[in-house]
């Protein structure tokens, strides 16, 4: 592969700053992977970074990242257990650990078992590659999406998570991103692929050592087979100056079922693309929460094509905005003609907690089906003063009565993660959060 | 439990309170002793829940005039989560239901907010749950109660126990029960009202807010008053309920009225 700075164009320049500097990417042991950055690169040199005058990124204005100039992990920090073992969940020991995304091999623990694949793709090299290559880059593709596209021409590694046929992996799969370095950015890759009649809970958490800022822009693949049921709980608790653009695609399989649980918490400005593609008879549920304060701005946008019929859907996202903080939620619901018999229901729920905070929610559903059942809507509020009434005459005090309140709305959606070490070490962070609310 | 040497726990004078700007209580005078129990009975609109909702501090409610003493503190002066803490307790007619926090996790941090103010003992999750449990059985309440969500697809009957239980454990010295007879069967009635009554002492005093007399039969009221458009018109012994129960409220009104014609009140502004 050539260098990829020397076929920049000027009109793309904070792509450019991004790209100036990668020392040239070794040739990958896979050979997907050299192809897919090649079309990548190639790719970027017709794409420039969105602006708020693209309908898709109206209400999150990425000019403060511009302002800022991200180099490339120059080495890799060595972190001891030690240093983030509070991060370790106690019922998901499997883990595979990314510092500003380079393997640690020192802090992970992937237990082998017949026929499972949990594994960087460097350190796995081409052994268990046959499956999964012509996996890679098929379900994420990149079309006008620069930061697909950024992420694909900076690929090296990826967290590989392979589940065999109806094998029932009993313990979550921990994915921790731990970012440790100011200044870098860093791209990060998973691909999880479940065979039909397999189970599986993937961990995807995104942590941080330092309130530094950084860049993150991660690209998640998930592919289920036939009747395979995949658990997906997403954790971003970055540092609060963090610039984090993620993507996400879900292919889910005849009769399959995909659970998703996305938090976001940290990041300065976030996006979060979530798309996920049914097939016949496939269920997926998808609920988010953005629990921001500050000037934070957390963006998600999810996309769930019912592609065929009998699909069915479920979707509660909520947004909760204290100070000047700016929540926003595109949720796209498309019933494609011949999708008969869809059952979807998507909801997105909104707390503003105080006069300066602003939420942008859009449910939007397509259908292009007439045997459907299809339901959306999106409600704005405020804590209720009967219910903060209710508990300061209890004795609580203003402060820790709207807390709580909060934490009880935040907690709809973290009761959702399965996993219940993860659950706690959140429902601490709300607490803490909410509970320094003025 | 009347003892005429006890202080004054509660002195209402001439309370005036509106909101969305309409009077609702036009000098209302009342008075309360510890060890005490009182009635407060009315008919529909008379201003018997905004007085007790004035009295935990309310703030849909503007006070525009009068005063009130607790304990011969200024209770205006302090915010509803000073006065809880201070003892003022409000059983409300319609408990809130808050999804999300398990009743036991709400209890507790009331109860140690409560604690930790009046400079007591605060309670770790396992000494409470015991400490809660001893407390529910006064309301023969299933432990299950802990695990659900506050008053959520909690029964009429289930959300008015809840209240008592709160008031069990919050230990006030001066509880306001907001119709809580209202929406209970008969067998709901006796073991709630058995629970209050095993939560009076000497020490505290109860004020019922209440329509019926039914309630009565089961904690027995030292004094019944009877409230008609914002103000306390009439005051007997327990006997007046029963006399309220067969003869409605319209005779207090009508001989209100006479006795003001003989002497007529200053015309408020």
């Amino acid at each position: 592969m050539s260098t990829i700075t020397a076929i920049r164009q000027p009109a793309v320049d904070y792509l450019d700053t991004l790209l100036t500097g990668q020392p040239q990417l070794p040739a990958s042991p896979w050979a997907q992977v050299n192809t897919l950055r090649a079309e990548a690169v190639e790719r970027l040199d017709r794409l420039a970074l969105p602006t708020v005058r693209d309908e898709e990124w109206r209400f999150t204005d990425l000019s403060p990242l511009t302002r800022l100039s991200f180099q490339p992990v120059r080495s890799a920090t060595h972190l001891e257990a030690v240093d983030i073992a509070h991060f370790y969940l106690d019922d998901a020991p499997t883990r595979l650990v990314f510092v500003d995304g380079i393997y640690a091999p020192q802090l992970s623990s992937t237990p082998l078992q017949d026929g499972v694949v949990v594994a960087s793709l460097l350190a796995a090299g081409a052994a268990p590659s046959a499956a999964l290559q012509v996996q890679l880059g098929r379900h994420q593709t990149i079309g006008d999406n620069v930061f697909a596209a950024l992420n694909t021409a900076f690929m090296q590694d990826a967290a590989l998570i392979f589940v065999p046929r109806t094998l029932a992996l009993a313990e979550p799969v921990h994915v921790l991103f731990i970012a440790t370095q100011a200044g870098v950015a860093s791209y990060p890759r998973c691909l999880l692929i479940a065979e039909a009649g397999s189970s599986v809970t993937l961990i995807e958490d995104f942590v941080a050592l330092h309130d530094t800022a950084y860049l993150i822009n991660p690209v998640t693949e998930i592919a289920l087979a036939d009747q395979a049921h995949v658990k997906h709980i997403r954790v971003q608790r970055d540092s609060q100056q963090a610039f984090h653009i993620a993507n996400c695609a879900v292919s889910a399989g005849r009769a399959s079922h995909y659970q998703s649980v996305s938090i976001a918490m940290g990041a300065q400005i976030s996006r979060y693309n979530l798309n996920v593609l049914l097939a016949e008879g496939a269920e997926c549920m998808v609920d988010g929460l953005a629990l921001i304060a500050g000037s934070q701005l957390a963006d998600t946008h999810t996309g769930i094509d019912h592609a065929k019929p009998h699909g069915l859907s479920r979707q509660l996202h909520k947004c909760i905005a204290g100070d000047s903080a700016h929540a926003v939620f595109n949720g796209k619901v498309m019933v494609r003609q011949g999708a008969q018999r869809t059952d979807s229901i998507q909801s997105s729920r909104n707390l503003l907690l105080s006069a300066k905070a602003q939420v942008d929610t859009k449910p939007q559903l397509e259908i292009f089906a007439d045997d459907v059942k299809c339901a959306h809507g999106a409600t704005v509020g405020q804590l209720d003063p009967e219910e903060v009434f209710y508990l300061k005459s209890r004795g609580l005090s203003d402060a820790a009565a709207r807390s709580l309140l909060t934490y009880a709305f935040a907690g709809e959606i973290i009761d959702r993660i399965p996993v219940a070490s993860l659950k706690h070490q959140l429902q601490h962070r709300v607490l803490e959060q909410t509970g320094s609310q003025p | 439990m009347i003892n005429p040497n006890s202080p004054a726990l509660l002195e209402v004078r001439g309370l005036c309170a509106s909101v969305n700007g309409i009077e609702i209580l036009k000098g209302l005078d009342f008075s309360v002793k510890r060890g005490e129990v009182h009635a407060i009975m009315g008919p529909n609109g008379s201003g018997k829940s905004t007085f007790a909702k004035v009295l935990a501090g309310h703030t849909a409610y503007e006070v525009t005039g009068g005063s009130v003493l607790f304990e011969g503190q200024d209770l205006f002066s302090l915010a509803p989560e000073e006065r809880a803490r201070a003892g003022v307790f409000l059983a409300f007619q319609y408990p809130i239901e808050i999804p999300g926090v398990a009743n036991s996790q709400f209890l507790r941090l009331t109860y140690n907010t409560v604690q930790a103010q009046r400079g007591k003992e605060e309670l770790d999750p396992l000494e409470f749950d015991d400490f809660v449990r001893e407390k529910m059985k006064l309301l023969e309440m299933s432990p299950d109660f802990l695990d659900r969500s506050v008053n959520e697809g909690f029964s009429g009957g289930e959300k008015k126990r809840n209240e008592i239980l709160q008031m069990a454990l919050l230990d006030p010295r001066l509880a306001i029960l907001d119709e809580t007879d209202s929406g209970l069967d008969i067998d709901a009635l006796r073991i709630v009202s058995q629970g209050v009554n095993q939560l009076i002492t000497r020490d505290n005093a109860v004020v019922l807010v209440t329509h019926y007399q039914r309630l009565l039969n089961y904690i027995v009221p030292d004094f019944v008053h009877v409230m008609d458009a914002g103000r306390i018109i009439k005051t007997g012994g327990k006997e007046l309920a029963l006399e309220l129960e067969t003869r409605g409220y319209d005779w207090v009104s009508a001989e209100h009225q006479a006795a003001n014609q003989t002497r007529p009140e200053a015309v408020s502004a």
